[in-house]
This record gives C-alpha cells, sequence and structure tokens, in this order.
C-alpha cells in the first residue's frame, strides 16, 4: 500500500503526459501513414498553439480564445502542407523531409522573434487548472481529464477512419496514390484533412500540456515533439492504436524514473538520492535504439510494404 | 456502326528521352469491344494511362464524349466516365472485398446495392469474401474484384490493361466470358493484352502495336487469320 501511494502520483502524471504524447503522436503517425513523411514541424505547430493561445487569451475571453486556437493551428498545419509539401508530391522523399525540417526552424525563428525568447506564461484554463485530490495524492484537473479525452478522441477517429467515405478514401491514399486517384479519389484533399486532423489534435494536446507547464518558449515542441515520435515509432509508425500505447508507455516510463529516487529511498534500496530523474529523458531514446534494434517495424508497425 | 466515343490522334508519350508511344491513332466505337495488342514494351499501358491522365503525353490529342480531355486530371477523367483496370490489379490489400468494390463508386452518391448486387451476380465468389480483406484474395479474384471496383463507378468505357497475366487459362476464361457479359450492358471496352488468342476473340477490332506504334489492324476475325499475327503473337 505504501508503495502505490509513492506511485500514485508519478503514474498520474505518467498518465497525463502519455495522453498528451499521444495526441501529438497521431498526428505524427497519419502523416507517416499517408505520405511516408515525418514531419519534423509537428512538434513546432504544437508550440505555436501554445503560443497563439497566450497572445489570444490576452483579448480574448477563453470560450472565444480556445475554438479560435484550434481554427487557427488547423488552418497552420493545413497552410504548411499546402506551401511545403504540395509542391514536392514528385520530389525524392529526401526533399520533402528537408523542407519540413525547414519548417521546423522557420516556426522556431518565427516564435523567437515574436517572443524575444522570453518565456511567455500560459493562461490558466478554468476548471482543467483545479486541484484535485485521487486517493491522496493531489494533482491538477488536467491530469485526469487528459486521458479521458485522449480516449474518446482517439475513439472518434479510429470510427472516422473505419466506418466513414473519407475514412475510406484515406486507408486508400495510405496505400496507394495511383490507383486512389482511379477511384476518383482528389488525393490532395485527403492529405489536407490527415493534416487537419493532426494539427487539431496536437491543438488540444498544447492545451493539456501547457496548463501542466511552466510557460511557452519557441524550442518547447522540440520535446514533447521528439518524444511523440518516438512513441509512433515504438507503436509502429502509421499506426494509430499504436501511437497511443506507445505515448502512454513512454509517458508513464519517463515519470516513473522521475519518481525513481523516492521510491527508492524510501524503501531503503539505496541510503541518498542518486539524481537518477536526470536521465528520464534519456530514457526515451534508449528505447528508440532497443525498438530499432530488436523491432524496427515497432509494436502493430505494417511490414516492410513500402509504397510504390 | 455506332457513335466513336474515344478518338486518339497522334498520341506520343515518352519517359525522359525514352519514346513509349511514337505517334499512335485509333477509334473506339460506343458498345465496342477493342483490343490492343503487343509484345512487352511495345507501349500499351503508356497509351492507356495517358488517355486516363496517370501520365502526361507529350504531343496528341485524346477525345472521349465529343470532348478534348488531354493533359486533364485523373480524377476529371474518371468523373467523365472513364475507368481504367490497372496492370497488376492493384487491389488495396487492406479493405475488405465490400470496401473495394464502394472505394471504386467513390465519386458517386446515389445508392449502390443494385450495382454491388450485379457485381456479386457476375463474381459470386466475390460475395463469399465479401468481409475478408482484398489482399487475402488469390489472383484470380483479385482480377475479378479489379474488374468489379471498376465497373462500380458504372463507367462509359471500361479500360482493361492486361487481365490475364499470371492468371490460369481456366480463370482466364471465365474472365473473358465476363468482359462479354458487361459489353452486354452497354459498356464500351477497351482492353491491352499479350495474350492475343482469347483477345482477338472476344474483341471485334483489333489493333497490334509495335514499339510504339499501330501496325496492323482490323477486325477481330481479321487479325486472327492474319500470318504475321499468327507468328508474332498467336505462337502457331
Ligand atoms: N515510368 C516509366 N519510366 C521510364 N520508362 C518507362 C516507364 N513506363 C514505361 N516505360 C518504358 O516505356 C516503354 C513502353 O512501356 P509500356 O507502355 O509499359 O509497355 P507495355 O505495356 O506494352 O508492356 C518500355 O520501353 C518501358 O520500359
Ligand atoms: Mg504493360
Amino acid at each position: 500500500m505504501e508503495l502505490f501511494d509513492k506511485l500514485l502520483p508519478y503514474l498520474l502524471s505518467g498518465i497525463s503526459v502519455g495522453g498528451q504524447y499521444a495526441l501529438i503522436a497521431v498526428g505524427y503517425t497519419m502523416v507517416y501513414g499517408i505520405l511516408r513523411l515525418i514531419n519534423f514541424a509537428h512538434g513546432d505547430v504544437f508550440m505555436v498553439a501554445g503560443l497563439m493561445m497566450v497572445y489570444v487569451s490576452t483579448w480574448a475571453p477563453l470560450y472565444v480564445a480556445i475554438p479560435l486556437v484550434i481554427l487557427l493551428t488547423v488552418l497552420l498545419g493545413f497552410v504548411i502542407e499546402r506551401v511545403a509539401y504540395k509542391p514536392l508530391r514528385r520530389a525524392p522523399r529526401m526533399s520533402v523531409m528537408i523542407s519540413a525540417i525547414g519548417v521546423s526552424y522557420l516556426l522556431q525563428n518565427l516564435a523567437l522573434y515574436v517572443t524575444g525568447g522570453l518565456n511567455k506564461n500560459y493562461p490558466t484554463i478554468p476548471w482543467i487548472s483545479d486541484t484535485v485530490s485521487v486517493f491522496g495524492a493531489t494533482t491538477k484537473m488536467v491530469t485526469l481529464v487528459t486521458p479521458v479525452l485522449t480516449f474518446l478522441l482517439v475513439v472518434l477517429l479510429v470510427q472516422l477512419i473505419n466506418h466513414t467515405k473519407i475514412g475510406m478514401a484515406m486507408r486508400a491514399v495510405a496505400r496507394d496514390f495511383e490507383t486512389s486517384s482511379l477511384m476518383g479519389i482528389k488525393i490532395n484533399n485527403v492529405i489536407s484533412i490527415t493534416f487537419i486532423i493532426g494539427s487539431f489534435l496536437a491543438a488540444i494536446g498544447s492545451m493539456l500540456f501547457f496548463t501542466n507547464y511552466p510557460g511557452v518558449t519557441p524550442t518547447v515542441g522540440a520535446m514533447p515533439g521528439l518524444k511523440a515520435f518516438v512513441a509512433a515509432v515504438f507503436g509502429g509508425i502509421g499506426s494509430i492504436p499504436g501511437a497511443v500505447i506507445g505515448a502512454f508507455i513512454i509517458g508513464i516510463c519517463e515519470n516513473i524514473i522521475k519518481g525513481l529516487d523516492t521510491l527508492l529511498t524510501t524503501f531503503g534500496v539505496i541510503q541518498q538520492p542518486l539524481g537518477l530523474s536526470t536521465f528520464a529523458d534519456a530514457f526515451t531514446f534508449v528505447l528508440l535504439i532497443v525498438i530499432l534494434v530488436f523491432k524496427p517495424t515497432g509494436l502493430f508497425g505494417e511490414k516492410a510494404t513500402d509504397k510504390v | 456502326m455506332s457513335g466513336v466515343i474515344l478518338s486518339i490522334k497522334d498520341l506520343q508519350v515518352s519517359y525522359g528521352g525514352i519514346e513509349a508511344v511514337k505517334g499512335v491513332s485509333f477509334d473506339v466505337h460506343e458498345g465496342e469491344i477493342v483490343t490492343l495488342i503487343g509484345a512487352n514494351g511495345a507501349g500499351k499501358s503508356s497509351t492507356l494511362r495517358s488517355i486516363v491522365g496517370l501520365v502526361r503525353p507529350r504531343a496528341g490529342q485524346i477525345v472521349f464524349d465529343g470532348e478534348d480531355i488531354t493533359g486533364q486530371d485523373t480524377t476529371n477523367i474518371v468523373k467523365k466516365g472513364i475507368t481504367l483496370v490497372p496492370e497488376g490489379r492493384r487491389i488495396f490489400p487492406d479493405l475488405t472485398v465490400l470496401e473495394n468494390l464502394k472505394v471504386g463508386a467513390y465519386m458517386r452518391r446515389d445508392r449502390l446495392d443494385e450495382d454491388i448486387e450485379w457485381v456479386y451476380s457476375l463474381f459470386p465468389r466475390l460475395r463469399e469474401r465479401s468481409w475478408q480483406a482484398g489482399g487475402t484474395l488469390s489472383g484470380g479474384e483479385q482480377q475479378m474484384l479489379a474488374v468489379g471496383r471498376a465497373l462500380m463507378s458504372r463507367p462509359k468505357l471500361l479500360m482493361m490493361d492486361e487481365p490475364s497475366l499470371g492468371l490460369a487459362p481456366i480463370i482466364v476464361r471465365d474472365i473473358f466470358s465476363i468482359i462479354n457479359e458487361i459489353r452486354k450492358r452497354g459498356v464500351t471496352i477497351l482492353l491491352i493484352e499479350q495474350n492475343a488468342n482469347m483477345a482477338l476473340q472476344t474483341a471485334d477490332t483489333g489493333y497490334v502495336l509495335e514499339t510504339g506504334r499501330i501496325t496492323i489492324s482490323g477486325t477481330g476475325a481479321e487479325l486472327l487469320s492474319n500470318e504475321a499475327v499468327q507468328a508474332a503473337y498467336l505462337g502457331t
């Protein structure tokens, strides 16, 4: 019981952060599924969503700011695809990747220009910022809201993909551009929709994430972006359930590592803290290396059937 | 004879420096089965792919139903009533058989029940496998599904790129009898084949394509009895 009490806070924040990573990871995995592109700019779209919230909330009430920021983030994702990726549809994959890296830096530089590099405090969103107590552990409401909301959104998304006409088109396009266009599917529209969904989820993720984070800086998207990307690879890039499960595993493990010192000292395994929490971030990358070595296709990845 | 539905004038296709099609002209009449036969690399696929806008012709004109469609987007051309059963069938492997049929009707907004029923009556094996993933079908079943999927768009012109490739002779015979069945519904058919024998027996009109040019033309029966065709394509 004592173990549970000590573990609980880390588990809770692990599940919460995991959900936030999941909302970002879905964007990576869907874009990869359809374009075979690792959209390096995705973490920065997440950052820009946070920054837009900072600025919009200075003049608009939250019930306007929240939908407006979601809308603007979706628009940003759509425009990035149209301007930076669509013209390169027939170019080698490497060119598109370089374009994505370019967009990533452009967004970071723009953010630096706008903020002057200062940490911007994220507005307090009522209710999800409230403090609650769960089995004796105090936390913010967002910790509980995140996994539930993530689960709901992912279920909705999977329903959309498996049971609607547009979802069927997305699955077809993910397999074969040319044959899809023979079916009369407008490839570019389907790709745009994919980016719109990814950005929508990243916008939601940013609201949940920054509610529990010191503030927004131009490079703040890099770490969660990278973790979400590793989650997507871990789950098998291209697979939505894989990305979600991967994100929760990474979020939970990372937070347990953060609590390792406390746990181990409490139970007398070690006499004094060893500073193990430093390795929380490193864990993600060790995990990445282990997957790439032992199961490059990830948990639920498709076999190496490259698109023709 | 009824009206010309598809008219190809001096079509040229090249890939970089390679000229694949070097000035091909032919007409397809409404309700006809037309076949283009030729050896591997003769330019058959390139001709079909340029008709449906998957490759941009270097020169020439493609007129469908009285409208110049040269160089238009594939989705636009498909909307006008042309469909292609591509080489190698290109079934969507992780869509079910039924979804593969539905995706074939992607542009339509009306009810599909009757058409699905028609396709299932043409290919009863597909009905049995309705919920199976397309990728789990045998080669012959995939070809049936590819034809069924193409029919779902209610095409005026159905083009097929080597439907018999890699299939057992019995299945090939099945497919060709169904091609006749489809024609009875008023669908015009443009068929390309290396398997010249079946194609010429089925077709009203045939053309022989050699290294990007049409060298012989005539009715299916005329080509079957043509000595040059027999020597080169019928193995007799
Ligand atoms: N995408 C392509 N890139 C370069 N060359 C091609 C391409 N597609 C076809 N070719 C060439 O064009 C010629 C005609 O090919 P194709 O139209 O596929 O012939 P067929 O269908 O009669 O076998 C061949 O020499 C082939 O190598
Ligand atoms: Mg060919």
